[in-house]
């Protein structure tokens, strides 16, 4: 082993906002990152977000700026659709397994064949981009304007027989005899990046999110109010085309609470308010109610929460919401809460309910368990070994994230210089 | 210079392009074009292959230079590397797929395209970098928590340190502290106060050298040779450093303020400060009579969250309120404590400590608003709260109140002036903490209230001052574990810096640029243009007001470029001559041509948001008019307002400028690129009216990445008006 040469100084698990920019801070200071990503364009969470808060801006505008460093940047290597498999060895000298699954794309097919081929195949999935609520062909690209702009042969998600049927169909583009590889990555430090998945609503019973078109997540609602979403940017809900004249939000939805997620996800305050300028937008009459235990809006976000307040329409009401129920008369819900700062039980009727759920912190492929808090979160006070940033290290807003990941890289060119 | 380039021409007929354009023809007129060694249309560009059959040409042929007719210059860029002058002309996105096949429209487009390419290649030189002798010393203003940590974080990396810090001995507020807030998991117990160990850690490091009692009267120079003149205990100290760390920290918002909560009128109410100092002192009494106490309130949103006061969040009161009722909870097991809050502020793991506090008993949280304070005998306050969460309005005698008093960044002086009306815009005045040598002023500029200013969301270290990184609670309100990875950011910024001026790149947003700004010094008018509008400071001036470049604080955006009316900073492969070139040599119809001449609207487009969205555009196959011609650019601030008034001048219809939104919530990667460019509009009108041209003859519109689907209806929306305008007359001239 010892005669090997090293990959690269780093591994970045993860690309998204965080690992793209420890990934990207790291090369810029002149060291060497191979960064991998599991899925097959970098971005991770915040490519699907419609807005930033409080700037309400578009995530792809600094995306952007880092896919242009991560482009031109020889000292980074990409990998996608890129899984740990395993980590050994120490701080200075690590080895990694990485399992790398093809695209099953012809290498040689042009962007035109491809598209040709799309059209021909009558295979559709559920497209995990927008949370399932539109569907993809299984010949894809994640959205429009994805980094690598590299299509996929999504191969995992079908039968044996369905993905012989369409490579036959589609046999000048997709190339099934590509294998999965296990690489073998040798390098001095360890950058853990693996962001996040939307809290599953489908545990969340009470609030009646499995089986109704009209209790949504918040994660949803960015989906749908994007113009690259389901619906070209249009809020609605499902199979109704309808206007909607009642919107509530359900803060801390599965978080702090014990029976689900102990701790505050952070952003939610953040996201429902910015969430009601979408709805806002579009709807310009909506009585939208924001249900909340408290609102949590940090720093100077305080000044968007001000703004928000300005709203007539908008409705704060202080209380845990208790149950969401169906409305048996119309195709409303009724939103049931115990408003602490009035009357006591409360129900509201609404076209639409958004839970605003919170984060889970991704560590499946992390090696050491034992590294984990009581939250599930990678424990972030050891200075050595490896290193997580973002929110697989704690609940964190965008910023937060982009600072701690900043930190991150500080963190492993530490352990680089240091070696073993 | 460029008489005796040769370029190579490929045309990449994929991807519809050839079912759009005609590229034989285009190949057959490019090949009268001056410089052009060969033009070649090569199926299969876009590959490897592709890439390879140029490299062999460019050996074989000795080419100088290569113009690339395929994709944007967004997508194939691993592809596309060559080592000579390669210019990507977009014929994929920029014309097959946004504009109707198969017309002369599209093919004079394509012509115009690959011609402007080819110009703007012969006119580029590959840029040099500017290596310049630097000092790699990271200077760490203020020694506290934050500096100490990133003083340490640089020293371990490897670089010299230097530790100014005003105070006669280091630690910062956080000396002050009795115990912190539970940073690790699982966020139950207080931790002990770290100061003094990270204070002897500091010792123990030969490569910080520490200098107290240390304040800085001067910072002049640039990133990687900055001269500061300090004054220790009254003498004159001279050093240089590479890159400045600022952690100057905070401070308390001043208490004095609290008068409408009963400080300074009742002797036991206190702040959390003063807690702070009770506990420390482990003797927690009233301060009327040094008695024990038994009804304790704390207030929190001591004149934070509130317009008269301080509008924001100071973010870490609710904890420290917190942790100050278990110090309480420590010392009066069977004391009552109560704290009154707007809304409970313990995000992420925090929320553990909350409920911890929660389940004590005594302790007592809740949801409310102080209506008023109250003398109740004895130096007690009767405190009473409205819109409780038990509905009632319930009134507390406590023996010592506690105020939540928020944070103020150290950038602010003390004594500060509001202005009457709340609604009223104003700017919070900064005292230095850095006294920079910069014509525009001796601090970090501010967007509101006395924070620095960045791209705070995506970008959060890019101050408008190249080198110079704020970090901990002067940048925001932050606890002590937020500063601490701040602290590491900031010390990786600071160490980026250094490595790249050290080879003669920039850093972002162009990180990785070689180019920097040239001067023609002896055509400058010393108008001062470019050293008032370059948002980083880049530029000094001499007595005489001539420019004086710093490289090194330069981020390449080009707006002293779009700055200069003499037209004499120019970039080695972006100038305002490159520029005029290339709108020189697109073909103007006239009369001579059609019986009406067909129309042509230049457009410059921002590089960074506007250009990317034409490419979604094109992708999504929405069509644009074919009689634009768009030119990316750096930064909208870039554009010279000549290539509007001379286009005009030769013939073109009209102008387009597309760049990112401006104002408070800026989305200009220069700060100030598009909003600069807004302001110029007055020239351009001035000139138009010189021209006795039509003012609807230029537009410039606020674009963000995400709004392509507005893209095709600003440009054809604008091709229309220009049409109904009617030919410019100076076309025939």
């Amino acid at each position: 082993m010892d005669k090997q040469k090293f990959t690269s100084d780093l591994l970045v698990v993860g690309a998204g906002i965080a690992g793209l920019t420890a990934a990207l801070e790291t090369a810029e200071t002149g060291f060497t990152v191979s960064l991998i990503e599991k899925m097959p364009n970098i971005g991770g969470r915040v490519a699907q977000l419609n807005q930033y808060f409080p700037k309400l801006c578009p995530p792809s505008c600094g995306l952007e700026v880092n896919i242009r460093r991560l482009r031109d940047n020889p000292k980074i290597n990409l990998s996608t659709l890129a899984e740990v498999v395993s980590v050994e060895g120490e701080p200075g000298d690590y080895t990694v397994k990485v399992k790398i699954t093809p695209r099953y794309i012809n290498e040689d097919a042009t962007d035109t064949d491809i598209e040709n081929c799309i059209d021909k195949c009558a295979t559709v999935l559920k497209n995990d981009f927008n949370y399932g609520l539109d569907n993809r062909k299984a010949i894809f690209l994640p959205y429009n304007n994805a980094f690598p702009m590299k299509y996929v042969f999504d191969k995992d998600a079908l039968s044996d027989d369905e993905a012989k049927n369409i490579a036959s169909v589609c046999s000048d583009i997709i190339d099934l005899d590509q294998k999965e590889e296990i690489v073998e990555m040798r390098v001095k430090a360890i950058i853990w990046a693996t962001g996040w998945t939307p809290y599953n609503a489908d545990n969340l019973t009470e609030l009646r999110y499995k089986g109704n078109a009209n209790v949504i997540t918040n994660v949803e609602l960015e989906r749908l109010a994007s113009a690259n979403g389901p619906t070209g940017g249009k809020i609605q809900i499902a199979g109704k085309d309808s206007k909607i004249d009642k919107i509530a939000f359900v803060q801390s939805a599965g978080s702090r609470d014990e029976n689900h997620q102990e701790f505050c996800s952070t952003i939610c305050c953040m996201a429902s308010l910015k969430q009601v300028r979408y709805i806002r937008e579009e709807f310009p009459d909506a009585e939208i109610y924001i249900c909340y235990i408290d609102i949590r809006t940090p720093g100077c976000y305080e000044d968007f929460y001000e703004e928000s307040k300005k709203d007539e329409k908008l409705h704060l009401k202080r209380g845990k919401i208790a149950k969401v129920i169906n409305d048996p008369n119309s195709d409303q819900m009724i939103v049931e809460s115990e408003d602490t700062l009035g009357t006591g039980l409360d129900q509201i009727k609404v076209d639409l309910v958004v839970l605003a759920t919170g984060m889970k912190p991704n560590t499946d492929t992390f090696p050491d368990k034992t590294m984990l808090d009581g939250c599930g979160f990678i424990k972030t006070d050891k200075d050595r070994g490896i290193i997580a940033c973002g929110v697989c290290a704690a609940p964190n807003d965008v910023a937060s994230s982009v600072q701690d990941a900043t930190g991150a890289a500080m963190k492993a060119i530490h352990i680089i210089k240091e070696g073993k | 210079m460029a008489d005796a380039k040769k370029f190579g021409i490929y045309i990449c007929p994929d991807f519809e392009i050839s079912k759009a354009i005609d590229c034989e023809k285009l190949a057959e007129d490019l090949k009268k074009e001056e410089h052009v060694h060969l033009v070649k249309v090569v199926p299969g560009l876009c590959t490897t292959k592709g890439a390879d059959l140029v490299r062999d040409d460019i050996k074989a042929e000795e080419l100088d230079g290569v113009v690339i007719g395929a994709s944007s210059l967004r997508y194939h860029t691993d592809i596309f590397k060559f080592d000579i002058l390669t210019e990507r002309v977009n014929l994929r996105e920029g014309v097959a797929w946004s504009h109707e096949p198969n017309n002369d429209d599209i093919q004079d487009l394509a012509t115009d395209y690959m011609r402007m390419g080819l110009i703007k290649g012969v006119a580029s030189e590959i840029p040099e970098p500017m290596v310049l002798d630097i000092n790699d010393t990271v200077m760490v203003v203020g020694g506290g928590f934050t500096g100490m940590t990133a003083a340490i974080a640089s020293a371990k990396a490897g670089y010299p340190v230097v530790i100014a810090e005003k105070a006669p001995e280091l630690g910062g507020f956080m000396r002050k502290l009795h115990k912190l807030t539970p940073r690790n998991a699982p966020h139950y117990d207080l931790e002990l106060n770290p100061i003094d160990e990270l204070i002897g850690e500091i010792e123990a490091i030969p490569k910080i050298k520490v200098l107290t009692s240390c304040v800085i009267e001067k910072t002049s120079g640039q990133p990687g040779m900055f001269d500061v003149e300090a004054k220790i205990d009254g003498k004159d100290l001279k050093f240089q450093v590479g890159t400045i760390i600022q952690a100057t920290g905070w401070k308390p918002y001043n208490p004095e303020k609290l008068g409408y909560l009963g400080y300074g009128k009742f002797k036991n109410v206190i702040t959390n400060i003063e807690m702070e100092a009770l506990a420390k002192a482990g003797n927690i009494v009233r301060p009327s009579d040094s008695a024990k106490v038994q009804n304790i309130v704390f207030v929190q949103c001591a004149g934070s969250r509130d317009k008269d006061h301080l509008p924001y969040c100071s973010s870490v009161c609710c904890m420290t309120s917190l942790k100050q009722a278990m110090y309480l909870r420590e010392t009066y097991p069977d004391a009552n404590i109560y704290v009154i809050y707007k809304d409970m502020r313990t995000p992420g793991k925090y929320e553990q400590f909350y409920k911890k506090v929660q389940n004590e008993d005594n302790i007592f949280l809740t949801k409310g608003e102080i209506s008023e304070m109250a003398d109740a005998g004895n130096d007690n306050i009767r405190v009473d709260i409205d819109g409780t969460l038990i509905g009632e309005k319930i009134s507390i005698e406590a023996d010592l109140v506690v105020l939540a008093a928020g944070m103020v960044p150290s950038t602010v002086p003390d004594k500060i002036e509001l202005p009457e009306d709340p609604e009223e815009d104003f700017t919070i005045p900064t005292e230095s903490c850095l006294n920079l040598k910069y014509i525009q002023g001796p601090e970090l500029p501010t967007l509101h209230y006395g924070f620095p200013d960045s791209h705070y969301i995506c970008f959060p270290y890019e101050t408008r001052r190249t080198g110079i990184y704020a970090c901990g609670s002067v940048r925001q309100p932050m606890d002590t574990l937020a500063s601490k990875n701040d602290a590491f950011g900031a010390s990786l910024k600071a160490m980026q810096i250094l490595e790249n001026i050290r080879i003669g790149t920039a850093v972002h947003p162009r990180s990785g640029d070689r180019t920097f700004p040239d001067f023609f010094f002896q055509r400058c008018t010393q108008c001062k243009r470019c050293t008032e509008e370059c948002p980083f400071g880049a530029l000094e001036e001499d007595i005489k007001g001539t420019p004086m470049p710093n490289p090194n604080r330069c981020r390449r955006c080009g707006i002293c470029m779009g700055a200069c009316p003499e037209r004499i900073i120019s970039f080695k492969n972006y100038s305002v001559q490159i520029v005029s070139q290339m709108i020189k040599s697109i073909y103007v119809p006239t009369e001579e041509d059609d019986d009406v001449a067909t129309p042509r609207i230049i457009a410059f487009l921002c590089e960074n948001d506007a250009y990317p969205s034409l490419d979604i555009v094109g992708r999504k196959r929405m069509k644009i008019s074919p009689h634009i011609r768009v030119i990316p650019v750096r930064c909208l601030g870039s554009v010279s307002t000549s290539w509007i008034a001379d286009s005009l001048a030769a013939g073109f219809d009209g102008a387009l400028l597309i760049g990112c939104k401006y104002g408070d919530d800026y989305q200009c990667h220069f700060i100030k690129g598009s909003e600069l460019a807004n302001q110029r509009m007055e020239n351009v009108q001035e000139k138009l009216k010189q021209l006795v041209l039509e003012p609807e003859r230029v537009e410039l519109h606020m674009l963000s990445i995400d709004e392509y689907d507005k893209l095709p209806d600003i440009f054809n929306t604008f091709a229309k008006v220009i049409e109904d305008m009617g030919p410019n007359p100076y076309k025939e001239m």
